[in-house]
């Protein structure tokens, strides 16, 4: 059974992580913010070119929001499948942390959290290149960080499951191959989600990316934001949700 | 001098350290069924002690260090560390223990010392000492592992031998009453180990109970004060080591070299004690070592090789392989 973390003990898990990340700045850099910010320019200067506008802005601002967005949960998933696999399987750092006063619940909550720190730096990233670009201009643009907190919580619990139950490595693959780029294409990243057959929309509500995406574009293009509790409500309960079952199934596998 | 690694609290530790009643704990296996890994084990650790878990693989030391430790549930039986049950009482319970994992589970990124400092902050340290006091600690803990001159250093770049000593290091951080060690000499050199025993020994003389599993019989005899022999997750006997080979064995072995397969040649010796084959070899467990030599000189002066003779006191290699039997044995 699943019992309340400790917030001190999970802190000492993110500072764990943090310490560690540190020696590895570089390479977390290149693949946290080099890879999103090359399709941003990539796909935003050079599709923006044919597009023109989309949804009432430019292509590139419109892209941009998708991507912050998309770069959250892509950071999330990542840390919270090839990294948390690492501590919990090859590295053994999770039975090393049993051995001591933590519990279960402290590294699953230490590490949605450091997921979800990893995703504000992402997403924080491009934000900052978007600005600079004079793609994003205003201020408001900045609620995203709390934004992006919320998203690499919401994919955190999902990836941290996935680790659970993966043997090795290659396991992640389905997720990102059946679940993740699926969803990517169809939550409104690159093109408005109007486009889908109205009787989808209802169905994609469940998903967690739609209301991610909704929510960071509503800030950072600076427009009325239509749904902002629902989208905040979703990602909520995904990290909620995605707390109790992901703290489950690491049990079942170190302990059992 | 104070003892370095204790903390200057008086310990309430009780006068056992471990005691399990029953501890059983099985696993549905999809060929073989409910498999029994521990089977009704009764197990009392006094305080103080260095106590040794033996068996062969498969006997069900890990299971049993696992459950003791509260990494696995027991399928039934009741558990006591410290005086407190588990996993009932765990949060109360860890704080108190340390343990030295089989496999190395060391942050291989981190420098020496930080392996310390993260480690510590599991424990809420940092909350609750000074940080000079957890500065000073773990120099002292530095210093214990003969590891201060590597303390910046990867732990990426430690021997074999360095990484068990801070692994050691790391599992006294919170001052522990009871350590579980589990194969900690396993891989490394014959220096490595005796500087690890000694270590080990150091920590017993100040007082902290040593739970230890090895597949090292001289390790065993060095450290353990008492041991337990187990097999097919029960226990086959316990006591001192001195006090198990005077149990199960004859205080002479003589080996007889490559004489495996003559069996019969030698049977005539086993009126002297008992005659055993293991591997290529044939052993004799003897009281009577003089005479036994002489008869064994009669029956190979006829052989135009006389076999190799190897004639040590037996130790708790011989018990071991007595009680576990796994070798081919012939009585003959």
């Amino acid at each position: 059974m699943t019992s309340a973390p400790s917030m001190r003990a999970a802190w000492s898990v993110f500072a764990r992580n943090f310490l560690v990340w540190r020696r590895l700045f570089w390479p977390a850099l290149v693949m946290n913010l080099g890879e999103p910010a090359l399709y941003l320019l990539g796909l935003g200067l050079g599709l923006g070119h044919f597009v023109g506008e989309m949804d009432g802005v430019s292509y590139v601002a419109f892209l941009a929001s998708g991507i912050i967005a998309s770069s959250a949960m892509n950071t999330s998933s990542f840390e919270g499948m090839y990294s948390v696999y690492t501590r919990m399987g090859p590295q053994k750092t999770y039975d090393a942390m049993l051995a001591t006063p933590l519990r279960v619940e402290d590294i699953v909550l230490g590490e949605m959290l450091w997921c979800a720190a990893k995703a504000l730096f992402s997403a924080g990233g491009i934000l900052l290149i978007a600005l600079a670009l004079g793609v994003i201009t205003s201020l408001k643009a900045l609620w995203v960080f709390p934004a992006a907190l919320l998203i690499g919580l919401a994919f955190a619990g999902p990836a941290i499951m996935m680790s659970a139950l993966a043997r090795n490595y290659d396991f992640f693959n389905y997720y990102f191959v059946l679940v993740l780029t699926p969803m990517l294409l169809i939550s409104g990243v690159f093109y408005p989600m109007e486009s889908l057959p109205p009787a989808l929309r209802p169905w994609l509500d469940l998903l967690p990316l739609p209301h991610a995406v909704e929510l960071v574009r509503g800030i950072v293009l600076d427009v009325a934001l239509s749904r902002t509790w629902a989208n905040i409500f979703s990602l909520s309960a995904y990290a909620f949700g995605g707390f109790f079952v992901a703290a489950w199934l690491v049990r079942r596998r170190l302990l059992e | 001098m104070h003892t370095p690694l204790k903390s200057n609290i008086a310990s309430d530790t009780p006068s056992l350290a471990i005691r399990a009643r029953g501890l059983r704990k099985v696993f549905s296996h999809p060929i073989s069924g409910v498999v029994a890994a521990v089977d009704h084990l009764d197990l009392d650790v006094p305080s103080g002690i260095c106590f040794g878990l033996l068996g062969p693989n498969g006997a069900g030391k890990t299971t049993t260090l696992r459950m003791l430790l509260g990494l696995m549930p027991p399928s039934a039986g009741s558990l006591e560390l410290l005086g407190l049950p588990m996993p009932q009482q765990s949060r109360r319970i860890r704080p108190r223990i340390g343990i030295v994992p089989q496999a190395d589970n060391l942050d291989p990124e981190l420098s020496v010392a930080q392996n310390l400092r993260v480690y510590a902050s599991f424990f809420g340290l940092p909350q609750q000492i000074s940080k000079p006091e957890l500065d000073r600690h773990i120099e002292r803990l530095l210093e214990f592992a003969r590891l201060s001159e590597r303390r910046d250093f990867r732990v990426e770049s430690l021997s074999g031998g360095m990484k068990r000593r801070l692994t050691l290091a790391r599992a006294l951080i919170n001052s522990p009453d009871l350590l579980v060690l589990d194969e900690p000499t396993t891989g490394l050199d014959p220096q490595a180990r005796h500087t690890l025993w000694s270590r080990l020994e150091e920590l017993k003389a100040q007082g902290t109970t040593l739970l230890l599993t090895t597949h090292y019989m001289d390790e065993a005899e060095r450290l353990c004060d008492e041991l337990v022999v187990m097999d097919h997750g029960r226990i086959l006997d316990q006591g001192s080591p001195q006090a198990l080979i005077a149990r199960h064995v004859e205080p002479w072995v003589i080996e007889i070299r490559s004489a495996g397969r003559q069996t019969t040649a030698f049977a005539p010796l086993s009126s002297l004690g008992k005659l055993e084959r293991h591997g290529s070899s044939l052993f004799l467990y003897t009281h009577d070592r003089q005479r036994a030599l002489n008869d064994i000189d009669g029956l190979t002066a006829s052989l135009p090789t006389p076999p190799v003779l190897l004639q040590r006191p037996s130790g708790l290699e011989d018990v071991f392989l007595r009680l576990t039997g796994r070798d081919l044995r012939e009585e003959a």
